[in-house]
């Protein structure tokens, strides 16, 4: 069998298998029991008594809610001033000047919702503080910030009657020291044998063979990139991210690189299982999401596997797939899988162009985005797919004439109206400035020629996926776009904080006010919710809500690029 | 709220103290001890010089040499500002370049048939500074190479055999030359 068909399986077998022992970890972990990095507490100890937090006080939602959103907004100005000021600030030895406000302004907002939209290049839009000050700092505790809001919905949903969300600042500081650093140390590790930099020095300047000079940027990438992936964040070291050969020189390296995208996202269904004693619903779930993931997965390997049918005509060998935008060490089918993992979950860093994908990989990536609840962001994903799980009771409720409830507590309109209010503002915000951005380059031809790096058809693909890449806060683009300008700044700016916090704070809102409620126990006329029947529902009304809604703007964009040929 | 505020900033610091200190600490120090070139690029000798990045990919426009494939990085292969052509694969003007690119290997090699021209090398890499080429890249050139430096196709056959990465293990992912490797084992052969 194909040798690069064989690696993409290999990394898709890695992630199943060793996403379950880590789920089972992360329950434990955040349940208090004992586990093996017990040897971090008095480290933790200590960090909560220099930032003088009682990690023991139990929080309610409302309580739990403003703890999260006060040091997100404190994250806002730390990084805003530090990236303004970074060509004053030490560890700048390529001299690379500050951020203008627009651009520190998206840059900011785009690392503190852990999406990582990226409208500068790694080389010389930051200095090497800023990138392990506000960048790398950013990835690990933004992603740590999405993982404790789960932890707290975990807590709602285990217990009987609760107002109990548990600790927020406790759940932050631990998923820091006890999965995210653990791991991304032992991916730092590997990266850096396999040749990954890790240094200070500014650019190293080589002559080569030719004799001309080439100068050669690298830093401490080991340290970034190992979290980009874990934390799905996905904010490149360099300009090209982990399609750059020191970011990512190796098949191991990207290997390792793309396990590392989705084995967080996974175990978080796994740790619910655990959590919650209901091994069978997170199985369901896992399936579902599982399935998802794999369609696109085997649809993006036969486009790209396939090749360019415009190269085809051409009458040149494509043998090795569609190659414009890869790179010869991950190969067609390592982008192929990568494109579909970056965007299952909200990572968004890439390995390949994908404004260079054939329009169909293009398609599937943008799909998912959209849907944004396969596996999704760490914390988060699980958290969009929970919203689903509400409406999904609620309406086959109504269909047999059940009283809809999940886990034992009624749903009623109160949270149906927040869940729909999250499920819809997803393609709302996309559709919306998709629309202007559209309006606008038809009403003005040289605004197209400056924003656009491909006419019609692709034209549209590239302005739907930035936004739709924002919301879902992905972070991977049509790099093809000129993104950096006040409109693009400041509208991805927007659209990222209501991509980030509507669906937050309303799916804690869900979370605590079903946990408020009175507990039911299973009867007969219980609507079951870890059966195959009612996996299916939830996937169709995830289809029928989340795909449909951007059907036609989908036709205008990949498929018409498709059927132009 | 206020009590909020002076939590997150103390929790801040003791985060960056933990990771852009602490956790850059001991990467920094493991890449001393265990990185390739102890925590810079990895780079390649030539008689005790650097010639180039061991991953980075360099322009090469000699007839001696192999070629790598086209690049968007700067004027081309500018290793300080990495860049894919981000052109869709429906792009006319892109399919009109590719093309061209076509014909000028075809001049260079005109022991080649069309359909023998691989993909890769008429195509941009992703990073504009892709290091490698595929295998039947590098098969491509060998006549061209052999002749330029007056050595035998099987000679030259030879060495590209030599320098070939295998995939993983044998079995995960794609095969591949490394460009600046290659050449350089010419190089180091001609003496």
């Amino acid at each position: 069998m194909n040798t690069e068909i064989l690696g993409s399986v290999l990394q898709v077998v890695l992630m199943v298998v060793l996403a379950y022992p880590l789920g089972r970890y992360i329950a434990k972990v955040y349940k208090g029991e004992r586990v093996w990095t017990d040897f971090m507490a008095p480290v933790e100890k200590w960090m909560f008594r220099l930032s003088g937090i009682n990690p023991a006080e139990s929080m309610n939602w409302k309580k739990f809610l403003v703890a999260l959103l006060t040091i997100n907004v404190f994250w806002f100005f730390w990084g805003m001033f530090l990236l303004v000021a970074q060509g004053h600030l030490p560890l700048n030895p390529d001299g690379n000047p500050g951020q203008t406000p627009d651009q520190a302004f998206n840059t900011c907002i785009s690392f503190m919702v852990n999406c990582n939209l990226q409208h500068y290049s790694g080389e010389s839009g930051l200095t090497y503080f800023t990138q392990l000050f506000v960048i790398m700092l950013f990835q690990f505790i933004t992603a740590a910030t999405g993982m404790a809001a789960l932890a707290g919905i975990f807590r709602a949903m285990a217990a009987r009657t609760t107002s109990d969300f548990g600790n927020f600042w406790a759940l932050l500081v631990k998923s820091c020291t006890r999965v995210l650093f653990p791991l991304a140390l032992v991916v730092g590790f590997i990266l850096i044998v396999e040749g990954v930099p890790m240094g200070f020095d500014g650019k190293m300047e080589v002559t080569t063979l030719e004799g001309e000079t080439q100068m050669i940027s690298q830093g401490p990438a080991a340290a970034i990139v190992p979290i980009k992936q874990l934390g799905t964040n996905g904010g490149g070291y360099f300009g090209v991210n982990s399609s750059h050969p020191l970011e990512n020189p190796t098949f191991l390296t990207n290997m390792v690189e793309c396990w590392s995208i989705l084995v967080i996202p996974m175990a978080m269904v796994f740790a619910l299982g655990f959590y919650l004693k209901r091994k069978k619903l997170a199985f369901t779930i896992f399936g579902v999401m599982l399935f998802a993931y794999l369609v696109g997965v085997v649809g993006a390997h036969y486009f790209e596997m396939r090749g360019s049918d415009q190269i085809a005509r051409m009458g040149i060998s494509q043998e090795l797939g569609s190659m414009e935008g890869k790179e010869i060490r991950v190969g067609s089918a390592g982008t192929a899988l990568w494109s579909q993992t970056t965007t299952v979950t909200s990572n968004g860093s890439v390995n390949g162009m994908h404004d260079s994908l054939t329009p169909m990989t293009g398609m599937l990536a943008m799909l998912n985005m959209m849907i944004n609840c396969w596996f999704g962001g760490v914390g988060v994903g699980f958290m969009n797919y929970y919203v689903f799980i509400i409406i999904a009771v609620f309406i086959s409720g109504l269909m047999v004439g059940r009283t809809p409830e999940f886990l034992g507590r009624k749903v009623e309109a109160r949270e149906m109206k927040i869940a729909m209010i999250v499920a819809l503002s997803h393609p709302f915000f996309i559709l919306l400035f998709t629309a202007i951005a559209s309006f606008l380059v038809a009403h003005d031809p040289e605004l197209a020629a400056t924003w656009l790096n491909n006419p019609s058809f692709h034209g549209l693909s590239e302005m739907l996926y930035e936004y739709t890449s924002s919301a879902a806060n992905n972070g991977s683009g049509f790099e093809g776009l000129s993104d950096n300008t006040y409109f693009w700044n400041y509208t991805c700016g927007i659209v990222l904080i209501m991509g980030r916090y509507l669906p937050i704070v309303g799916q804690v809102a869900i979370a605590g006010l079903l946990a408020g409620k009175k507990f039911i126990p299973e009867s007969a006329g219980t609507l079951k919710t870890d059966t195959s029947t009612f996996a299916i529902m939830t996937f169709l009304v995830i289809f029928i809500v989340a795909a449909l809604s951007f059907f036609p703007v989908l036709t205008l964009g990949p498929i018409a690029d498709y059927l132009s040929f | 709220m206020k009590s909020n505020l002076l939590k997150s900033l103390r929790l801040t610091l003791v985060f960056c103290v933990f990771f852009s200190v602490f956790y850059i600490f001991v990467l920094w120090v493991f890449a001393k001890v265990a990185g390739p070139n102890g925590g810079n690029a990895e780079v390649v000798l030539l008689d005790g010089k650097v010639v180039g990045g061991a991953n980075v990919g360099q322009k090469f426009t000699k007839d001696i040499y192999f070629w790598g494939r086209p690049s968007c990085a700067g004027d081309g292969y500018d290793a300080s500002s990495s860049c894919g052509s981000n052109k869709g694969t429906t792009n006319e003007e892109y399919l009109a370049e590719v093309e061209s690119r076509v014909d000028t290997f075809l001049v260079k090699h005109p022991y080649l048939k069309r359909e023998e021209v691989p993909a890769d090398i008429v195509t941009a890499s992703g990073s504009g500074l892709d290091p490698d080429i595929s295998v039947a890249s590098a098969y491509a050139q060998v006549k061209r190479v052999a002749t330029a430096r007056g050595l035998s196709e099987e000679k030259v056959k030879e060495i590209v055999g030599m320098t070939l990465q295998g995939p993983l293990c044998g079995m995960f992912g794609p095969a591949k030359v490394n460009v600046l490797k290659l050449n350089l084992a010419l190089d180091e052969n001609a003496d």
